[in-house]
């Protein structure tokens, strides 16, 4: 017989597979008895070494791997700790120093699926064992894999142009990668712009945020795409192609020159969404004067002009003289390919009508804290003095409803964490412009958790001589030009009834409402409470389940500004560490098609998303760098003629003996 | 002993959303019964008839859980595939004389722990309630299926305690 005629095929008993059973401190083996699962698992025939410690992930228990793979030349080995997201990395890493595949690591994970879910020691431990069992049964059954090597697309894509996306998209083109930036609305600046002073230091947020405003226009690195949208994101890390909706703005920017002449000629007025309703604009207009791109615009579902029978005033050349009102500005599709995402869609407030025993929707004296903001603002409706909305007097008793729909059951459950800070920035703001004052907060508790704000708080509660009153409100409503305030003080046990010329409610804060809309086209997460959800809240707070998807800012959870700044340098760090590597690693898990089965039938072309198969010569073949690893194709195979990669059907079929015991 | 039975369930987790919802489960510290063991899967679109027939000949009942319909799928749209697989299989196994309760898909998210554990909990229940599973000589409860009545909602994995 000719032995170069028979493959070798490399059979389960060749192998020499090490386990490390893990206590993880008391996690594992308070529940899981590690030394049974050592002495059992010695007993399956591959397994050549078996030991329990401690801490595996830690530098003496790699070491221990490390000992275990040169003195028992382990051809591969087996973590039974915590769940393969946190660790699985780690020991592939201890592999490769020593010179086994990465894949010839694996891990049962009998802390978060076993020692933690369950309570009776002995159960546990037998499950233990047969998870443990089926870790073996699979890696001595893995391929030695190499990731696959692909090229990238050096460019960063950040939506979301509020403060979040605004320093992300600084930090990656202040390295010298190109940044396409993509805001929703008419400029960049998002609800930073908007307010007055920042807590806990005071200082002006325009005078913060502007020139990074200004930084962003003027950057040769980025390419700032207002009034856009995402409309769909296909492809991986590295090589995401992306598709964006940008809406006409009907003023060129590069012509407009600021006169303000089309405004002043313009005869529709509107609500301006900048100051919150609390002001009037046109339907041509700049949000802000330090708005960036540093133009007018026209909003077409107010402006009369977009029938030009009935207006276009604006764009008659004795108006506009530089030209830059064009009314035949065109919805334009852009399409970019990206290496790396950023999301920063930031927040919205809640709306205040789902609450309507406030009444903010009902009457005028009933604001939001962004209403208040805006008054407070010196480039604000009421010029740094805020005035009642009703009759422009200035209020000489205000009260602030702190956790409006937070912390509450019948709204949001969680902490919205910024209000209680900004409510007493309110009050120390508002009592240094009208000394005479009387404030009153009405809070559930103080949570002040920033660094220094508690002796922000203490400040305004003792220097300003803000009265705090600990309790819930349960009703506002306004009578004879006062609002009245029903609540209860739960430090003094007393029912509260008090009259004030204003009252300011602290909304809790949500995120964008086409957020849903946006994570799907993406393929990220949301949370139960809506905000998009991160890989891992210590060990992945910034990366998405989408690899080379990051998030900054209040998109992912209620924040604050220094900690949206610092997410979003992180999130811009974590985008650099892709963007500077010349090629990056695609899994290597990938189908496989095996020829002589394959009938050419054409149904796994039918079901890959990646359009990843091709038939080439009556055959399919795949495209690997396209493969993502689903194992549709598989599935789906009617001749068993693909495969994926280290998930084989013998593979699942000897780890579903091990799982119940016949292994 | 009816009370002494303790139903084996194998579950097939996806990667994404089923296994991270179990993780989940486990960060933070729900209790399920033990009796149920999981292979995670890359996708639930990756799950096929012949290893769910395999597991649930091994156990008495096979636990899929996957990513969200419509839009969660990590690869696009695995979850359908799965649901209209698992659909086919169930109204089969009917046919064979098979109670298809012993097929159970959800959809659970990374975020859902409650969900998985609740889930587990519950199905482990149906599972004892149904006795165990032997595919030649099958429970007396198995005999009771009409085999001609329709498939609930609830059976083929839809969205119908959301």
């Amino acid at each position: 017989m000719a032995s170069t005629l028979t493959t070798h095929k490399k059979g389960p008993t060749k192998e020499k597979i090490g386990v490390f059973v893990c206590h993880c401190g008391r996690n594992i083996a308070t529940t899981v008895d590690t030394k049974r699962v050592v002495e059992e698992i010695l007993k399956h025939p591959a397994v050549v070494h078996a030991e329990d410690y401690d801490y595996v992930c830690s530098s003496p228990g790699q070491e221990l791997i490390e000992k275990a793979i040169k003195e028992k030349r382990l051809t591969g080995f087996i973590v039974a700790a915590c769940s393969p997201s946190l660790h699985e990395t780690t020991f592939r890493e201890v592999a490769k120093r020593k010179g086994l595949n990465p894949y010839k690591c694996e891990i049962a994970n009998i802390r978060e699926q076993d020692s933690w879910v369950h309570e009776d020691k002995e159960k546990a431990t037998e499950k233990a064992i047969k998870l443990t069992k089926s870790a073996v049964e699979k890696v001595i059954r893995n391929e030695e894999l190499e990731p696959i090597k692909v090229g990238l697309y050096k460019k960063a894509l950040v939506i979301g142009g509020g403060i979040a996306g605004i320093r992300a998209a600084l930090d990656i083109a202040d390295a010298g990668f190109p940044v396409v930036l993509v805001e929703k609305g008419p400029t960049i600046g998002g609800h930073m712009a908007k307010l007055a002073e920042t807590f806990p230091t005071l200082d002006c947020a325009s005078c913060i945020l502007t020139p990074l405003m200004s930084a962003v226009a003027h950057h040769p690195n980025i390419k700032l795409l207002t009034l856009s949208e995402i409309m769909d994101v296909e492809g991986y890390l590295g090589n995401f192609h992306v598709r964006i909706k940008k809406n006409p703005r009907y003023v060129d920017p590069e012509k407009c020159n600021l006169c303000n002449d089309c405004v002043d000629i313009c005869p529709v007025t509107v609500s301006s969404e900048f100051d919150e309703g609390l002001s009037l604009r046109k339907a041509i207009y700049i949000p802000f004067p330090q708005a960036v791109p540093s133009s007018y615009l026209i909003d077409p579902d107010t402006c009369l002009g977009m029938n030009p029978i009935a207006c276009g005033k604006c764009a008659e050349p004795e108006i506009c003289g530089p030209e830059a009102v064009n009314f035949d500005d065109q919805t334009e599709i852009i399409e970019e390919d990206v290496g790396v995402i950023v999301v920063a869609t930031g927040y919205e407030l809640y709306n205040p009508e789902n609450i309507g025993e406030y009444g903010a929707d009902k009457y005028p004296d009933v604001i939001t804290s962004l209403q208040f903001e805006r008054l407070l603002s010196p480039s604000g409706p009421a010029v740094g003095i805020p005035k009642r909305p009703s009759d422009e007097k200035i209020p000489k008793r205000i009260a602030f409803i702190h956790c409006v729909g937070s912390r509450d059951e019948r709204h949001k459950p969680y902490c919205s964490h910024i209000c209680c800070t900004y409510s007493a920035k309110h009050a120390l703001l508002f009592k240094e412009l009208v000394p005479d004052a009387d404030i009153y907060s009405f809070y559930i508790d103080i949570r002040a958790v920033g660094k220094n704000y508690e002796d922000f708080i203490r400040r305004v509660q003792e220097e300003a001589g803000v009265h705090y009153v600990r309790g819930k409100v349960s009703r506002i409503y306004e009578q004879d030009g006062k609002v009245k305030i029903f609540g209860v003080d739960t430090l003094l046990n007393k029912r509260i009834e008090i009259e004030v010329d204003m009252a300011v409610l602290a909304l809790s804060m949500v995120p964008a409402h086409d957020i849903e809309d946006l994570a799907s086209k993406m393929r990220i997460q949301i949370d139960g409470s809506g905000f998009l959800q991160e890989l891992h809240p210590k060990l992945h707070p910034i990366e998405s389940a989408t690899s080379g998807i990051f998030l900054a800012g209040a998109a992912q959870s209620p924040k604050d500004i220094q900690d949206t700044v610092a997410q979003a340098s992180a999130a811009a760090s974590k985008a650099l560490g892709i963007l500077t590597q010349e090629k990056i690693s695609h899994i290597p898990t990938v189908a496989t098609v095996d020829t002589d089965l394959c009938s050419g039938c054409r149904l796994c072309i039918s079901v890959c998303p990646y359009r990843a198969i091709n038939l080439v010569d009556e055959k399919a073949q795949v495209e690997e760098v396209l493969c993502e690893g689903c194992g549709a194709c598989v599935s789906t195979c009617p001749s068993d003629a693909i495969s994926l990669r280290n998930h084989t059907d013998e593979q699942v079929s000897s780890m579903l003996k091990a799982l119940v015991g016949e292994i | 002993m009816r009370n002494e039975f303790e139903p084996r369930i194998i579950a097939f987790l996806c990667q994404w959303c089923g296994y991270q919802g179990a993780d989940m489960a486990g960060t933070s510290r729900l209790k399920y019964p033990p009796s149920i063991v999981s292979i995670q899967v890359p996708c639930s679109g990756r799950i096929e008839t012949k290893q769910i027939l395999e597991a649930l000949s091994k156990s008495d009942g096979v636990l899929i859980a996957g990513c969200h319909t419509p839009n969660d799928c990590h690869y696009v749209s695995g979850n359908f595939k799965c649901l209209k697989r698992v659909t086919l299989l169930k109204k089969f196994l009917r046919h064979m004389g098979v109670n298809p309760a012993r097929i159970r898909l959800e959809w659970i998210s990374a975020t859902e722990g409650v969900k998985f554990a609740r889930v587990v909990r519950e199905f482990t229940d149906e599972v004892k309630e149904l006795g165990p599973f032997d595919f030649n000589g099958k429970s007396s409860q198995e005999t009771k299926i009409k085999q001609d009545s329709k498939l609930s909602l609830k059976e083929i994995g839809g969205k119908e305690n959301e």
